[in-house]
C-alpha cells in the first residue's frame, strides 16, 4: 500500500509543475499593461517602471518564473496588483466561501444521489426508475446559472412571505458579524491578529456557528447556504445518481451475489454486504471527477448570489488584469484538484487492491 | 454428427454478413432514448436551419417607433396563445432592448448547435491525432504528450476555458478555442487507450510485416477501430461544450451583444430577474432541451454501439 501511495505521490509532481508552468505562462499573456491596468491611465513611464520594479517585472521570463517558483513552495503568492494585499491574505479571506459552498453541494449530491440510485437500480424498470433516469437525463442538461437564477426567483419571489421563502444573495443576514471562535475561546484578545488557518476556518460559518454553539448563526448560514447549494449539486447529484444505479444493477447480476442469495441470506444482507460495497468503488470515483464540476459551478453560483468566494473574485480579477491574484487562485484551485484526484486514486486503491498491484 | 439445421445456418450467415453500422443502426432504433434525442436534435437542426421562416422578427431590431408597435420599456410580459392571450404579437415578449425576444432565442439555435458541433469536431481531430501518434509512437513521443493532456486535465474545463478566453479576449471564436482546448485530452486518451489495444493485434502486426506504412495502419486499421468510443463520447460532449459555450457568454467573455445567444440572453437579463422573469426562464429552456437532445443521443448510442454491453 505504501508503495501504491509513493508511486502516486510522484505522479503528481510533474503535473504540478506543468500547473506552475501552465499558470505563469497564462498570466503573463494576458494582453494589456499591468502598470496602466493597476495605476490608471495617468501613471507616467517613471512610476511605471518603479512599479515594474517594485514587484519583480523587470526580470527576464525565466527568472521570474523561478523566483514565482521559490516564492511559491515558501505559500508567498505575491501581493494583489488591485487589493494591495498578499494573494494568500486574499484566499484565506476567500476560500472559506467557496469551500462551504462546495461542502454542501457535494454533500446534498451524494446524500439524495447515492439513494436514488440504489434504490432505482434495485427496482429496475419501475416507475421509479424510469421516473429517477429522466430527472438525471434533465438535471445533466440544465446550466447551473439558469438553475441558479430560478430557484432564487422561486424562493425569494413566488414563495416570498410563505415559510419556505429563502434569502437569495450573501451569506448571511446583512448586518450580521458573528464572532469567530477563537475569540469565543479566549485565544486571542480583540484586535490580536490569529493565525491563518484559524481565521480561515472562522470564515466558514456554518463551522464557527458549531463550534462556538451559536444555534441562530447556523441557521442563518444554513438558510443563505440552501440555494446556491442545490444550484450547484444538481448536476453532481444526477451524475452520482445515474452512477450508483448502473453500478449497483451491474454488481446485481454478479455471481457472487446470486451465490449468497441461494445461500438464504436475508435481502437486507445480500444488498447491503454483498452488492453495495462492491458497487460504491466507481461511485467513488465520479465523487473525485465531480470536483471540478464543483468548482466551475461555484464560479458560476458565486455570481449570481452574491457570494465573495475564489469564483467570483477570480473572474472579476480577470477583468482588472490583477495577474497575481489570478496566477495565485488559479494554482491553489488547480493544485487542489490535482490533490484532491490523487486523494480519490489512492482511497480506490484501498478499497480495490486489483488497482494497486496493476 | 452433429446435423446443422439449414434454417439456423442461413440466419447465422446473415447476421455474420451485417454490415456493423447496419447492426449498430438497428440497435438505435430499439432505443428510446435514442429515438427521442434524434427527434430533438432534428427539430433543431430544421429550426436553426430555417430560422428567418420561424422568427416572427428581426432578432436585433428594437421595437421602438416601429408602426403599429407600442416599444414599451421595460419588457412586456409574454404573451402565449395557449393560455388565453389575445395578442400573439410578440409570444415571448419583449426583452430589455425592445427585441422579440421569441425571434432571438430562435435564432440563438443557430449559434449554440454550431458552437457545440464545431467545438468537439475540432478536438476530436486534434485529440485523435495527439492520442494516436502517442499510442502508436510510445516512448518519448507518448510521455511528452500525456503528461501534458495531464495538466490540461488539472484545471476545472471551465476555469481553464476562462483563462485561456482571457488572453484571446472575448468573444464567440476565442470562447470556442478555448473549450476546444479544454476537451482535447478525452479524445487523446480514449484514441491513445485504443490504438495501445489494437497495435498489438495480429492482424496489425500481419500488415506491418508486409511493409504497409504507419500512415495506411493508421487509417486504414486502427482508427476505423477506434473511432466507435470517440463518436459516443463526442455526442455526449456537444452537450457538455453548448453548456460552457453559453456559461461563458454569461460571464461576458462569449459571444458578444447584440448577437443572440441563448447564454449572452441570459447574461443581459438576469438583473430584471424578480421583474421579467420570463426572459431568463426562456432561453434557459432552450439550452436544457438542446444539451438533454446530445445527452440522449449519445446514452442511446452508448448502448447500441457498446459491443461490452450484452443486449440480451
Amino acid at each position: 500500500m505504501l508503495k501504491f501511495v509513493i508511486r502516486r505521490l510522484t505522479y503528481s509532481i510533474p503535473v504540478l509543475l506543468g500547473i506552475l508552468l501552465v499558470t505563469f505562462t497564462l498570466a503573463r499573456a494576458i494582453p494589456g499593461d499591468p502598470c496602466l491596468a493597476v495605476l490608471g491611465e495617468r501613471a507616467t513611464e517613471a512610476i511605471c517602471e518603479a512599479f515594474f520594479r517594485r514587484n519583480g517585472l523587470d526580470q527576464p521570463m525565466p527568472i521570474q518564473l523561478l523566483i514565482y517558483m521559490r516564492n511559491f513552495l515558501q505559500g508567498d503568492l505575491g501581493d494583489s496588483l488591485r487589493f494591495h494585499r498578499p494573494v494568500m491574505e486574499l484566499l484565506v479571506d476567500r476560500l472559506p466561501t467557496t469551500v462551504e459552498l462546495g461542502f454542501f453541494a457535494l454533500l446534498f449530491a451524494i446524500c439524495v444521489g447515492v439513494p436514488i440510485g440504489v434504490v432505482s437500480a434495485y427496482r429496475h424498470k419501475s416507475a421509479l426508475d424510469v421516473g429517477t433516469m429522466i430527472g438525471a437525463n434533465i438535471g445533466v442538461s440544465m446550466p447551473v446559472f439558469w438553475l441558479g437564477l430560478m430557484l432564487a426567483y422561486l424562493f425569494a419571489v413566488l414563495l416570498k412571505d410563505t415559510p419556505f421563502a429563502l434569502p437569495p444573495s450573501g451569506r448571511l443576514t446583512p448586518g450580521a458579524s458573528p464572532e469567530p471562535f477563537y475569540l469565543v475561546a479566549g485565544w486571542y484578545a480583540e484586535g490580536e491578529e490569529p493565525l491563518g488557518i484559524l481565521r480561515f476556518f472562522s470564515r466558514i460559518h456554518t463551522l464557527n456557528a458549531i463550534l462556538t454553539l451559536n444555534g441562530e448563526l447556523l441557521v442563518d448560514a444554513l438558510r443563505h447556504l440552501i440555494l446556491p447549494a442545490l444550484a450547484v449539486g444538481t448536476i453532481p447529484l444526477a451524475i452520482i445518481a445515474r452512477m450508483s444505479r448502473s453500478s449497483v444493477l451491474e454488481v446485481l447480476n454478479q455471481d457472487y451475489v446470486r451465490t449468497a442469495r441461494a445461500k438464504g441470506l436475508q435481502e437486507r444482507v445480500v444488498v447491503g454486504k454483498h452488492a453495495l460495497k462492491n458497487a460504491m468503488l466507481p461511485v467513488i470515483t465520479v465523487i473525485g471527477l465531480n470536483f471540478g464540476l464543483v468548482i466551475s459551478g461555484a464560479v458560476l453560483t458565486e455570481t449570481i448570489f452574491s457570494l465573495t468566494g475564489v469564483g467570483r473574485t477570480l473572474v472579476d480579477s480577470i477583468t482588472s488584469r490583477d495577474y497575481t491574484l489570478v496566477q495565485g487562485f488559479t494554482v491553489v484551485i488547480a493544485a487542489g484538484f490535482v490533490i484532491i484526484n490523487m486523494v480519490v486514486d489512492i482511497l480506490y486503491g484501498y478499497l480495490d487492491p486489483r488497482i494497486r498491484f496493476n | 454428427m452433429a446435423k446443422v439445421e439449414p434454417a439456423t445456418l442461413a440466419l447465422s450467415e446473415d447476421y455474420r454478413s451485417a454490415n456493423l453500422w447496419l447492426e449498430a443502426l438497428r440497435n438505435l432504433r430499439h432505443s428510446p432514448s435514442a429515438l427521442l434525442g434524434s427527434a430533438v436534435i432534428g427539430a433543431l437542426v430544421i429550426i436553426a436551419v430555417f430560422a428567418p421562416v420561424f422568427a416572427t422578427h428581426d432578432p436585433i431590431q428594437t421595437m421602438i417607433g416601429v408602426p403599429g408597435e407600442t416599444g414599451r420599456l421595460p419588457s412586456k410580459p409574454p404573451c402565449i396563445p395557449i393560455l388565453g392571450c389575445e395578442d400573439p404579437q410578440h409570444i415571448l415578449g419583449l426583452d430589455l432592448n425592445a427585441r422579440d425576444l421569441y425571434s432571438r432565442v430562435i435564432y440563438g439555435t443557430r449559434t449554440s448547435l454550431s458552437v457545440g458541433v464545431i467545438t468537439i469536431s475540432l478536438s476530436i481531430f486534434v485529440g485523435t491525432a495527439l492520442g494516436i501518434t502517442a499510442g502508436y509512437m510510445g516512448g518519448r513521443a507518448d510521455n511528452v504528450i500525456m503528461r501534458l493532456m495531464d495538466v490540461v486535465l488539472a484545471f476545472p474545463a471551465l476555469l481553464l476555458a476562462i483563462s485561456i478566453v482571457t488572453i484571446l479576449g472575448p468573444g464567440l471564436t476565442n470562447a470556442l478555442l478555448g473549450i476546444t482546448i479544454t476537451f482535447i485530452p478525452q479524445y487523446a486518451r480514449l484514441s491513445r487507450a485504443s490504438v495501445l489495444s489494437i497495435k498489438e493485434q495480429e492482424f496489425v502486426v500481419a500488415e506491418r510485416a508486409l511493409g504497409a506504412s504507419p500512415l495506411r495502419i493508421v487509417l486504414a486499421h486502427i482508427l476505423p477501430n477506434a473511432i466507435t468510443p470517440i463518436i459516443v463520447q463526442g455526442t455526449l460532449g456537444v452537450g457538455t461544450a453548448i453548456l460552457d459555450a453559453a456559461a461563458l457568454s454569461f460571464l461576458g467573455l462569449g459571444a458578444q451583444p447584440p448577437t443572440p445567444e441563448w447564454g449572452q440572453i441570459l447574461s443581459e437579463s438576469r438583473n430584471y430577474l424578480f421583474t421579467s422573469p420570463h426572459l431568463v426562464f426562456f432561453p434557459g429552456i432552450a439550452i436544457m432541451i438542446t444539451v438533454l437532445g446530445f445527452n440522449l443521443l449519445g446514452d442511446g448510442m452508448r448502448d447500441a454501439l457498446d459491443p461490452r454491453l450484452n443486449r440480451n
